[in-house]
């Protein structure tokens, strides 16, 4: 049985004060036996909701769950999504406070979407997202998460914006003309050393796969992916667990650079 | 050194046709457990000279054990060589036949072509750059003669680095014109994705690689001649093949390279 509004309302409120507040709640899965990945998204807009009347503004859309060592990792088998907003948005290289706005940070190297037309799902194409796309850069995500302990399921992470924390575009934006996203390679360095490498073709088989499935995936629920947004397609290599005095450098063959400071 | 020249010559001949008449064997160092590096690139040398008095060529040299997760695979934490044959090369897009081998394993690489040689000690990522006619993406099969691929570091120099297949794909690279560090490469068994990763997974970089062997085989006097092939070693995990695997790697910028096993 769907949970009641009530429900979705309470939970949506209750991840966003944690997610102000920096604390963490129990899995909503241990909570509630039935909760459905539908019931989950309406949790998550309740949560954007909040955001939104709190000043933030949306800027884009994150892939999560894409690549088969995330999946392996979470035990979760399927990609969801989740709202990116200007606060979220730091400057490469910028400082990122742990302290002040983030509760178990970890590291992803992802290759972000700018795009320069709207996308309507369902029935987008692999062209369609190319055409749409302006142009593509090195970015990190830095997902955390407000269930206790990372100890999420696919529900989980879906009502708590797909386990989004800040993110970071890289120093070059080139035309996905200009690159094969499917081999281009990925090398992730922590605190200059190499933790990871990858290539495109590990989120989905490609990142372009990856915005495709977004388009058409929101397309359902009358959601579309708007010219302009920044569309972050998922990792590339493993989650990397960082703390404050780590540094993360990550680049992609063909592209570009990103990095960030954690205090 | 521990082996006399006669246990070295045994040890060659024992090895060389576990690798001819495919059979897995126990590790050399089982019999020999104070056999050091310099007894296993003795037996390799032995091995190779065997091959050469039949009137075999060496075309080039592979590193192993380059990369963390092969090193990991394997519980290793340093590098080895060993040598190529020109029999052990089968075509692009070509057959490759399992009854020849014991229980072989694909992993993804970059191979350097030299036109200069390169000669230790001190040799450095910037003399094999300039040294290098060009880079091609390449599949190396592994095929190690030990039983369930369980060795030690000495028994796997005997044994020419598990050396036993390579393809080149035939899209020739200037060093000059690549980011090899950054490359990215995806290996896909039967049209599935299995392994993928970039040119860093080699020690850094490539290239460092292949400094790393000329100051390797500085150590025994020798050289990498100009014209040689030089697998640098595995971007990707090595993923096992059976007959009826059909496999595929891609390389950034250098197209593909495929082969089927049967």
């Amino acid at each position: 049985m769907a949970l009641t509004d009530q429900q979705i309302q309470h939970y949506g409120d209750e991840l966003y004060q944690a997610l102000r507040h920096r604390r963490t709640v129990a899995p909503l899965t241990e909570r509630e036996a039935d909760i459905s990945i539908d019931d989950a998204y309406h949790i998550s807009l309740r949560m954007l909701e909040q955001r939104l009347a709190d000043g933030e503004r949306v800027i884009g859309k994150k892939i999560g769950v894409t690549s088969k060592a995330v999946q392996n990792m979470l035990n979760v088998h399927q990609p969801d999504f989740g709202y990116l907003t200007d606060r979220m948005l730091f400057a490469n290289g910028d400082e990122m406070p742990i302290s002040e706005q983030l509760i178990a940070p970890r590291a992803e190297g992802e290759i972000a979407f700018i795009l320069k037309k709207d996308l309507v799902g369902p029935g987008i194409t692999h062209a369609e997202v190319l055409a749409a796309t302006e142009c593509v850069m090195p970015c990190f995500e830095i997902v955390d998460s407000r269930i206790r302990d990372w100890q999420i399921r696919i529900q989980d992470t879906v009502a708590d914006n797909a386990s989004c924390g800040l993110f970071v575009l890289g120093d070059r934006a080139i035309s996905p003309r200009q690159l094969d996203l499917v081999t281009c390679g990925m090398v992730m360095e922590k605190n200059g050393q190499i933790c990871a490498t990858g290539a495109g073709a590990a989120a989905l088989g490609s990142p372009v796969n990856c915005v495709a499935w977004l388009a058409n995936t929101l397309g359902r629920f009358g959601i579309k992916l708007e010219a302009g947004e920044v569309i972050l397609s998922g990792s590339l290599v493993p989650l990397q667990p960082v703390a404050a005095g780590d540094h993360v450098h990550v680049s992609v063959g063909g592209l570009g650079t990103a990095s960030v400071r954690f205090v | 050194m521990s082996l006399t020249q006669e246990q070295i010559l045994a040890l060659a001949e024992h090895l060389e046709n576990a690798e001819l008449a495919p059979h897995d064997v126990k590790k050399v160092t089982d019999d020999y457990p104070d056999m050091d590096f310099h007894d296993a690139y003795a037996v390799q040398e032995a091995i190779r000279a065997r091959k050469e008095a039949r009137g075999t060529r060496i075309v080039g040299m592979k590193m192993g054990l380059t990369s963390r997760a092969k090193m990991q695979q394997m519980g290793v934490d340093t590098p080895v060589y060993g040598f190529l044959a020109d029999y052990f090369e089968r075509p692009d897009s070509g057959e490759i036949k399992v009854s020849e081998l014991i229980h072989p394993k694909v992993e993804a690489e970059i191979a350097f072509v030299t036109k200069k040689a390169l000669r230790g000690p001190g040799c450095h990522v910037g003399a094999v750059l300039a040294a290098t006619d060009f880079v091609i993406p390449a599949v190396e099969i592994i095929d190690s003669r030990y039983e369930n691929f369980r060795f030690d570091l000495v028994s796997v120099v005997a044994d020419n680095a598990s050396s036993s297949r390579f393809v080149t794909g035939t899209t020739m690279g200037d060093p000059a014109q690549l980011d090899l560090r950054n490359m990215g490469m995806v290996l896909e068994k039967n049209g599935q994705i299995m392994e993928l990763g970039a040119g860093a997974a080699v020690l850094g970089h490539p290239a460092t690689s292949i400094a790393m062997l000329a100051n390797m085989l500085a150590e025994r006097g020798q050289e990498i001649p100009a014209g040689s092939l030089i697998l640098s070693g595995a971007v990707t995990a090595a993923i096992p093949v059976e007959a009826g695997d059909s496999i595929v790697m891609r390389a950034q910028g250098l197209g593909s390279v495929s082969m089927r096993f049967v």
